[in-house]
């Protein structure tokens, strides 16, 4: 049996389905306090007057803790690529170690009460007073101080080949256009929840975390000790999409108030306090301009953007990237530009750049295809690369007009007629759009042990993490082939520091990470595991070669000589027999760091790794009020190898569903007068609803690519690349009107 | 503080809870039911969905003491095919909205029985409506799940409407 690329169900939806998965909100310890947070009101400046005393008289108050009161905490790591959990500061502020604020909403005391009603009682009662400094907080105000961003060893900011400005200026037919995006919030429905307890000077941490090890690493060096003396426990997140990669104020400030009041202490973030204290998708602008001979062939693209960073963190989005890779144009210019703002850190959310990057590039092709009387699937075939176009390097794999070929076909693209307005369904106006999705393919760091019972049970053991991709069940597949045996034989532990430090959940590069570890662990275990069967009198693999044995149906065999693994086990006398890749000693450590720094240069040198499909949208228009509903979608995607066909799709279609929601609805709106986001909850920040979403087609390539393990290439980001910007072309094939400007509300169709 | 008697998933409970003590605080935080989730606390979400005799609410906008002597119904005492419905057609991803989902469509699919039409109903006085995937959006419209696996939350309960 290959369970590899089957639609296995989820092995942790019966506890889904039944309440009994735990988040970090509900570990119950006796004696439990609760926090809420006070939220400071003004974006820059200096507490004059904190008093807290109401706060304090408050009944079932223990503590309000305050930069007056609360216990030095050392401040934020700095950041160096040779310990990556340093990249997990959220903010550089020294929350409650400092009477200055930085941001809007930053979190200024902290309540700890015998009930969750009283520390929100008691803080509303906590009186401040500031002095204000004058503060930078209107993004599109600040478009003429951005500065170009540097090349980072990570991140490149800019790249150029040939003269793009010459080529554009002499190009026979040429667009130069001005795109702007929004802020977004990830607004997971799980809001950020803490529950921390100080055993002496052992820190128990739940928190759901995209990361971890990050986590703990961080704590470590806030709360001045070894991060052995910290165990972060999170098998269950829900939702997360980059939001919880990043350690936040709540959950540095829960693990305070535990120490200050020698209490376990839980905090959930208010939705509203998810806004305000968790940073969000930066806004941009964003220039495309794109020159083309008559027959389709580019010969200048330019494409550069402006995103902001606070100025306490965030990091720059590579809002370019996929403009790198997508079109062979012969002189080619991306450059990334960065302005800093006086708000909260901006963070990675899914697809931190691509997403909002696509949207533009996407759409100026889509309208070069107008203005050259051509089809835009054509356009984009007629500009199709075979080789990187910023570089020249191979790419490792890339289907990109396969999965076209698929989608027109599926999507019936021939039947739509190109000009805009001219299809039509009594009052409502029908568009059809496409775009190209693309994302760069990730691997880290994974350690994994995989141990093998005298009863055929395997435990793999890996400290990943789960927030909704189906993780386990994908590893336990993948562990099921490589052993050979039933999946039911397998359980996988995770979303725990207290086993082999396992990858982020991040850039789309989990599974493959894991996979390549677990793989190793495999073989190596079956080795073991034979070597042991080749030693031991009466054993039927006496005498053979490792070579010539398969895994299969629960034991080794070499053709029908062999025996199952408990028979090889009970012969030789073992309880167990496990197989380990990576280690967490601190030699370990470094070996590892330095292999994922040496294997990610090294990879990046030779190949182009990425993901990448093609989005197929159908937009209804309604012509009297300019309304827009989604009709039909198809996604078709080269993903590489596919683990579990049913997991992955509905990955990709969630990419879909927030592309939706990022095209139509969703915006962070900040005040530029005093930096405060205006519309912190669920009833204002518009996130797709059931009727929002049609059914979603999801189709796959399943072509492995050569260099990935098992031949995957991450699934978790692709799926919202092109959505926006597919949507966009959708909507002017429908009513002739581009919209240059996130999100297509229908006041700008009237 | 107050006294309050509550049928919990057929058990009786016994709370002394301050007035102000949401429905749904009072079955996280004092009888431990994790099941029913906190995701907005305002309304807007449809992670709390709890059934009190039968019928759906938002329980963060109800408060425990005007509960007192109904009949409550949490995902720890749901015990219905929907729920393996949900695992079959994959209608989750990290789960937290699924309890919500899960007894949200129970007492969605009791409205329907019941005969009772929606926003996306043909004939309000319609004597059967038929639950196509359209009904199905609009009067789930209330639970939002972020992870995006509404496709497979229609199917699942259109599955178990049958």
């Amino acid at each position: 049996m290959t369970y590899v690329g089957q639609p296995v169900d989820r092995l942790d939806g019966t506890a889904k389905v039944t309440g009994e998965a735990r988040y970090s909100a509900e570990y119950p310890y006796p004696n439990m306090a609760y926090a809420a947070l006070v939220h400071s009101t003004i974006a820059r400046g200096r507490i004059t007057r904190i008093d807290s005393a109401t706060a304090r008289k408050t009944p079932g108050v223990l503590a309000v803790i305050t930069h007056e009161n609360a216990p030095p905490m050392k401040p934020a790591p700095k950041m160096t690529p040779m310990d990556l959990s340093t990249l997990a500061t959220g903010t550089t502020v020294n929350y409650l170690n400092t009477d200055e604020v930085h941001w809007n909403g930053q979190p200024i005391a902290v309540v700890v009460a015998e009930t969750l009603e009283a520390a929100r009682e008691a803080a509303h009662l906590v009186e401040v007073e500031y002095a204000e400094f004058p503060a930078v907080l209107d993004f599109a105000a600040e478009e003429g101080n951005a500065t170009p961003q540097k090349n980072s060893l990570i991140s490149e900011g800019g790249a150029k080949k040939g003269d793009p400005d010459a080529a554009l200026a002499a190009a026979p037919f040429s667009l130069d256009l001005r795109y702007t995006t929004p802020g977004h919030n990830h607004n997971a429905i799980e809001p950020h929840s803490t529950t921390a307890f100080w055993d002496k000077d052992r820190l128990i941490l739940h928190e759901g975390s995209q990361n971890i090890a990050w986590t703990q690493g961080h704590l470590a060096v806030r709360f001045d000790v070894p991060k052995e003396n910290i165990r972060v426990i999170s098998p269950f997140v829900g939702g997360a999409f980059g939001g919880k990669t990043m350690v936040w104020p709540g959950t540095v400030l829960t693990v305070l108030a535990a120490k200050v009041t020698g209490r376990p202490v839980r905090l959930m973030l208010t939705r509203e306090g998810v806004n305000r204290t968790v940073g969000g998708r930066t806004p941009s602008i964003q220039r495309v301009a794109i020159g083309a001979e008559a027959g389709g062939s580019m010969t200048a693209l330019i494409h550069t953007s402006i995103t902001q960073n606070g100025k306490v963190g965030g990091g720059p989005e590579q809002v370019t990237s996929q403009t790198r890779h997508l079109y062979d144009a012969a002189n080619l210019q991306v450059q990334q530009n960065l302005v800093e703002l006086d708000t909260i850190a901006n963070t990675v959310m899914r697809a931190p750049g691509e997403s909002i990057g696509s949207f533009a590039l996407e759409a100026t092709v889509d309208e070069l295809a107008y203005k050259l009387g051509m089809d835009p699937i054509e356009l984009r075939a007629r500009n199709e690369p075979a080789r990187n176009p910023i570089d020249g390097k191979a790419f490792a794999h890339r289907m990109l007009l396969e999965c076209y070929e698929v989608g027109a076909k599926e999507f019936g693209w021939g039947e739509r007629s190109p000009e805009p307005g001219s299809m039509r369904d009594g009052k409502w106006l029908i568009g059809m759009g496409v775009a190209s999705a693309y994302h760069p393919a990730w691997q880290f760091q994974a350690n994994v042990t995989v141990r093998l019972s005298a009863d055929g049970t395997v435990l793999v053991r890996c400290g990943f993490h789960e927030m909704g991709m189906g993780a386990a069940t994908a590893q336990a597949q993948i562990a099921a082939d490589a052993l050979g045996v039933p999946l039911g034989a397998i359980t996988v532990e995770y979303g725990d520091t207290a086993l082999p430090t396992g990858p982020g959940a991040g850039g789309s590069g989990q599974t493959a990470s894991i996979a390549a570890s677990l793989i190793t662990a495999c073989e190596k275990l079956r080795r073991s595991v034979f070597s042991v069967a080749r030693k031991t009198p009466g054993s039927p693999l006496r005498g053979r070669r490792f070579a010539d044995v398969r895994a299969k149906d629960g034991g080794l065999y070499d053709g029908s000589r062999g025996e199952s693994y408990q028979e090889i086990l009970r012969r030789a006398d073992r309880a167990s027999i496990e197989a380990q890749v990576g280690s967490d000693t601190r030699l370990g450590e470094i070996t590892g760091q330095v292999r994922f720094m040496s294997k990610f240069l090294m990879d990046r040198r030779r190949w182009v790794k990425a993901a990448c499909g093609a989005q197929f949208c159908e937009v209804r228009v309604d012509s009297d009020t300019g309304e827009i509903r989604i009709s039909r979608w198809l996604g078709v995607f080269d993903v590489g190898k596919v683990i579990n066909a049913k997991t992955a799709a509905s990955q990709l279609r969630g990419g879909i569903v927030m592309g939706i929601g990022m095209a139509l609805a969703e915006e962070t709106l900040v005040d530029p007068r005093n930096g405060r986001i205006m519309n912190a909850g669920l009833a204002e920040y518009h996130v797709p609803v059931h009727a929002d979403i049609p059914s979603i087609d999801i189709r796959y390539l399943d072509d492995p690519d050569p260099t990935m393990p098992l031949g995957l290439l991450g699934i978790g980001e692709v799926g919202i690349v092109g959505v926006a910007g597919a949507i966009a072309n959708a909507v002017y094939h429908a009513t002739g009107k581009r919209v240059r400007d996130l999100p297509i509300t229908l006041d700008k169709l009237l | 503080m107050v006294d309050v008697r509550m049928r919990v998933n057929g058990s009786i409970e016994k709370l002394d809870l301050e007035p102000r003590v949401s429905l749904l605080d009072a079955l996280r935080e004092h009888l431990g039911l994790t099941g029913t989730k906190k995701g907005c606390d305002q309304g807007a979400c449809g992670a709390c969905t709890v059934l009190v005799d039968g019928e759906r609410i938002s329980s963060c906008l109800a408060l425990a003491v005007q509960y007192a002597d109904r009949d409550i119904t949490t995902i720890e005492g749901v015990e219905d095919p929907i729920q393996q419905s949900f695992v079959r057609h994959d209608g989750f991803q990290c789960g937290y909205c699924t309890s919500g989902q899960i007894c949200s469509a129970i007492g969605m699919l009791a409205e329907h029985a019941a005969g009772a039409p929606s926003a996306v109903t043909g004939h309000l006085a319609a004597e059967q409506i038929d639950l196509t995937p359209e009904e199905i959006r609009e009067r789930m419209s209330g639970n939002l799940c972020r992870c995006g696996a509404y496709n497979g939350i229609v199917a699942a309960i259109q599955e178990s409407s049958r």
